[in-house]
This record gives structure tokens, sequence and C-alpha cells, in this order.
């Protein structure tokens, strides 16, 4: 039977990986290529590599670093960071990523997304959301490539990303970012069971059994960052990754 | 040598890459006149049934690839929807498949009171068989990752290599004399994957 997918979740800044707290302070974990042959020996589920400055700097997704990172990875990729336009979508596909993470271009021109998921097919592209509390302890989406709040409610934004054709979602939770101290399960049980396409659930895991809580609330995949880079709540950078049979008892 | 049929349905970098890393040199073609030549052949595919025959049949492939597969019978893996057109039909469309083995094409549907799974089922999962002579050979319980709402069902038990489980048993890979063909992707499958493309690479 198909196992909840687990899924290390990587910050590209530059030529660099870097892990975020909260979205901000970022402290340097190493070279992209070298973590992803480490995580193919680990026989990882599948990658997500997050460019975080892409949008930022108004510019696309940096061809030639994943044409390096594609040529060692032998594992479902799937790329997000300033994708605008399909032709940006042709040439990941071209160099081999498997799916394409879209998080600003869908708050800001979903006829995008609906060319996209018509030509590429939903299950190529995967809609990002960054979710925040506002002032009023409110969950809002946060549009990270812009860093503006907005006041859309997470559900709603998720069942309209569906309609226009996201075949995953991607849910992040600024406020867990990087804390380790677990998932939001309320909000990944509110927003998988508002929608049909798979939620994979990010921001906050900081131990094997998080993963199983984030599956029971409904998460279809699970993803972290700082579970994955560093050996323990102290940062140390190790590029790590659970055993087969320890992910089998934790989703038993 | 291996050649890798581009016919226009997605992405066959994964599939040079992984064979690059294990030492295999590949070509990428869509022209008949090179698949001609071919010793070995990988038909991949990404999408829907019906545009991938509309490709196959405008690009003039038809031919030559009924000509590898049935007469000089060349090993022949075809991946994804790549096997799915192998067959004679699909649920997915109103093409006539290549029909190279016999069976059809069904999309996931759960029966009515047992759990409506998502679908595509997407992810890693077990692949079982019984005949580790050939694909499977020097694989231990193997697991690979499969993205697909479609299933083959093969007529004859016989074609059936491998079987993996959603909801219930599909049959995820299949074989008949030099024809094989899996549901997964090997090519995104690291270790499991790259010994799958070795064993191919043995047949003869």
């Amino acid at each position: 039977m198909l196992r909840t997918r687990v899924i290390p979740c990587l910050l590209l800044r530059g030529r660099g990986l870097v892990k975020t707290m909260r979205f901000k302070s970022q402290t340097y974990i190493g070279d992209p290529i070298n973590a992803v042959k480490i995580f193919n020996d680990k026989e990882v589920d599948e990658l997500v590599f997050l460019d975080i400055t892409a949008s930022k700097e108004n510019r696309g997704p940096n061809i030639s670093l994943l044409k390096d990172i594609t040529s060692e990875c032998f594992m479902p990729l799937a790329y997000g960071g300033g994708v605008t336009n399909i032709d940006q979508i042709k040439e990941l596909l071209r160099i081999g990523v498997e799916k394409v993470v879209i998080n600003t271009a869908a708050h800001e021109n979903p006829d995008f997304i609906r060319e996209a998921a018509r030509k590429f097919g939903s299950s190529t592209i995967v809609i990002s959301v960054d979710v925040k509390k506002n002032i009023f302890g409110k969950n809002c989406v946060f549009i990270s490539g812009r860093n503006k709040m907005s006041n859309i409610s997470p559900t709603e934004y998720v069942r309209k990303m569906e309609e226009i054709g996201a075949g995953e979602l991607l849910l992040n939770v600024v406020d867990a970012d990087g804390m380790m101290g677990g998932y939001d399960l309320s909000l990944i049980s509110q927003l998988s069971h508002a929608v049909s396409v798979p939620l994979i659930a990010c921001g906050g895991a900081g131990e094997l059994d998080d993963f199983r809580k984030a599956r029971d609330a409904g998460a279809s995949g699970v993803a972290a960052g700082s579970m994955f880079v560093f050996q323990n709540r102290n940062r140390a950078v190790l590029i790590n990754y659970p055993s087969i049979p320890e992910l089998e008892r934790v989703f038993q | 040598m291996i050649t890798i049929v581009d016919y226009g349905m997605g992405n066959l970098a994964s599939i040079k890459n992984m064979l690059k890393k294990i030492g295999v040199k590949a070509e990428i073609t869509s022209s008949p006149e090179v698949l001609m030549r071919a010793e070995r052949i990988i038909l991949p595919g990404v999408g829907a049934f019906d545009d991938a025959m509309s490709n196959i049949n405008s690009m003039g492939l038809l031919e030559v690839l009924n000509r590898k597969a049935t007469v000089e019978m060349v090993p022949l893996l075809g991946i994804c929807l790549g096997m799915q057109i192998m067959m004679r039909s699909s649920e997915e469309g109103a093409a006539l498949g290549l029909g190279w083995i016999d069976g059809e094409v069904k999309r996931f549907t759960f029966e009515p009171g047992s759990p409506q799974l998502k679908v595509p089922h997407m992810g890693w999962n077990l692949v079982a068989t019984s005949d580790v002579s050939f694909l499977f050979k020097n694989l231990t319980t193997p697991r690979f990752y499969f993205v697909h709402g479609y299933y083959v069902r093969c007529k004859n038990a016989g074609d059936v290599l491998a079987t993996s489980n959603y909801g219930y048993e599909f049959h995820s890979a299949i074989h008949r004399g030099n024809i094989f063909g899996t549901q997964f992707h090997p090519e995104k499958s690291h270790k499991f994957g790259m010994q799958l493309l070795r064993n191919f690479m043995e047949i003869t």
C-alpha cells in the first residue's frame, strides 16, 4: 500500500542552500548538489527545491543550477521560485523537473495556472500556499514573494486553487517554519478536507511522530526542512533522512 | 546503446540522466530513420492516451515501432503512458492503442462504501512479482515511484509481470516476449530504478 510521502523541502538562495526560521534569519546549509547526492543515497521519497529570492528579485528559475541538480537527482523533484510563464515550465520539465511549484503567480495571475494545468496536466502543477496569522490572530494567506499579508481565508484560497487547476497543494505555515515545534494540525485538517487534491504539509516538523500526526490530520505528504538538514535542535548542519523501516514504523 | 523515443509526450531528461549514471549510452530521437536502427528501445510517456497515439501517427513512428516490437523483436520497455499505449484501448480516450498486449487501460475507481482514494495514485508503492529472471533481478522488496490515474488490465495472466495495490490490485509491470512495460517510473526510483534499467540492458 502507498505510504505517506516524506519530502525534504530545501531552500535555495543564490547557488547555496539555506534554512529559515519563520521565513527569516537564514542559516547557510551548504551546496545543493552535494545535498542531492546524499539524499539519493538515503533513498528519499521526493525532493522540493524552493528558490526563495526569485520572486522578490523578479527573476525566473536559475536553469543552469537546476540542470546540475536534476542530473544528480534520481527521485521526483519539484521546483518553485519565480515561475511566471509557460515557457519556464516547459524548460523546467525539459531538464528533468517533475513538478513545478507556483506561489506568487498563482495569486497574481490565476489564468496562468489554468493554462499551465491544461497544457501540462494538473499533476505537474503544485500550488504553494503560505499561511500566517494576522494581527488579530486569524490565519490568512501570506504572499511571501511580495512580503505581503492578504486578508484571504486559506480555505477559500485552496478551494480556488483546486478549481483553477492545482494538482497538489503545498501548505507552508510561516509562524511554524523552522521552529520544529510540530505542524499546525488543525489547519492541515481544515484545508485537506476542503479540497480533493493531495495536500503536502510543511512547517514545524521537529520529530518523526509529527509526520504521523500530520498524516492523521489529512496530509497526503509531509515535508520538512530543519529536520533533514540539522542534526538536532541545536541546528548543527547534517543532511539526514530516516530509514525506510523507521518511516514504516512511524506510519503504522 | 539505447534509443529513447521522443514523440512529444513528456520528460526524457530524467531517463537519460539515470542511464548515464549507470554507464549506458542513450540517444533521444523522434526520427523514424534513427529508430529503425535501434537495438533497444525505451518508450516513455506522460500525458493523455489519445495525444500519445495521435503523435505517434503524425510523426510517422507507428510503422517502425510495430516493426521493431513485433517483427525484429528488439527489447522494448514502455514506461507509464508508454506502457499503457501498448494495450488495445483506454478508457481515457477513443484512439486505438498499439495493441501489442491484449488488454485495456482503466481509470481508478473505488466501490461505494470502500475508501475513495485520491487519484492520481502518486508516490512510492511496493511492486510484487514472482518472476525475478528479467526486470526484477537482484531487487529485494522493490519500491517504485508512481504517478498515474489509469492502470492497465491484461487479458492474459501470462502477460502480467508484477502487481501493486492501490485500493485493489492492479498490473504494475507487464511482459510478453521482447516487450516490457512498467506503470511506475524507474527513472525516478533511485537505486531500484537503476537496478531495473541495468536488468533491462542485459535482456537479449
